[in-house]
């Protein structure tokens, strides 16, 4: 069980990755009898839930987060002799996560052989930056009455939010519905503010347009 | 001097953007109110953005509970960390 102290670091993790270097590859194979520091046979117990959630709340893809949990585990047993006792066992853990997290980020990040479905709302050229006519804001209906919490509207979003370029939707999520601060999500994914506000705008002009083709106006 | 206000579209809705976490700077602000006197579509975003913002709470608060793994789910992960600590 987690402790409520836990969950509160949950929101604002304090440690950094910087601060511990490991090269997880030193270790060819991995060591039956590991650091005496740690115990890996508890490892699934005590951390889990907690690595499975900190990776959910960044990657929101249930399979994907066991898979990065998996693999932290993996790249933890492997570098076990590294670990000094200079952090919990946790921070430690938590690190290596972050790494995979950091991975997958700039994996889908660079794939640029996709092609990135990202619709252009602007102008090019003379018109640099001025709305394209026929992708430019419509007139919405009956607004107010469309604001009701429900089901309906909370896959409605979902779905719009799944539409986005991957890196887009990744940043978004933990921007908005996650509501992290600006700061860490770029110490996190090791980007500018400057980046994270292109893409947060991006996403957001994108999600206006779906949700009023599919909410507000439908 | 006043070049220095002149936004395009783009450059406005990004503002409009940041202004939805409070953390667009007064600069910015006073960019995007120039540049709001004088565009309709801006205008009508800056109304849906306020909408969304909105929208998205309703989501965010939706989000706050802490998921666990299923017992399963643990067994799975127990068995594949066996195998490689033999």
């Amino acid at each position: 069980m987690q402790t409520i102290t836990e969950i509160a670091n949950f929101e604002s993790p304090r440690f950094s990755f910087k601060n511990n270097t490991f090269d997880f590859c030193k270790i060819p194979m991995p060591e039956s009898s590991s650091s005496p520091l740690l115990k890996p046979n508890l490892w699934i117990d005590n951390y889990a839930d907690y690595l499975y959630n900190y990776a959910i709340s960044r990657v929101n893809d249930s399979d994907l987060a066991k898979d990065l949990v998996q693999e932290t585990f993996f790249a933890g047993l492997k570098s076990a002799k590294n670990f000094e006792g200079k952090s919990t066992e946790r921070t430690w853990l938590v690190a290596i996560l972050k790494r995979k997290i950091i991975d997958y980020y700039r994996k889908i990040n660079s794939n640029k052989g996709k092609a990135e479905v990202r619709m252009s709302f602007y102008e090019d050229g003379d018109k640099e930056g001025s709305w394209i006519e026929e992708r430019a804001p419509q007139t919405w209906d009956n607004e107010a009455d469309k604001l009701m919490e429900s089901e309906e509207l909370k896959t409605t979003i979902d779905a719009c939010i799944d539409h986005l370029p991957e890196k887009y939707a990744m940043v978004f999520r933990m921007k908005t519905i996650q509501g992290f601060e600006t700061e860490d999500i770029c110490k996190e994914l090791e980007i500018t503010p400057s980046n994270l506000w292109v893409m947060i705008h991006r996403a957001r002009t994108q999600l206006r347009k779906c949700m009023e083709e599919n909410w507000f106006n439908n | 001097m006043l070049k220095k206000f002149q936004i395009n579209c783009d450059q406005a809705t990004t503002i409009c953007d940041k202004s939805q976490y409070g953390e667009a700077s007064f600069f910015e602000k006073l960019k995007l109110r120039w540049h709001l006197l004088v565009c309709k579509l801006c205008s009508s975003y800056v109304k849906q953005n306020q909408m969304l913002t909105k929208v998205f709470k309703i989501k965010a608060s939706d989000c706050k509970e802490q998921k666990c793994l299923s017992a399963r789910d643990k067994e799975q992960l127990k068995k594949e960390l066996e195998k490689l600590n033999i």
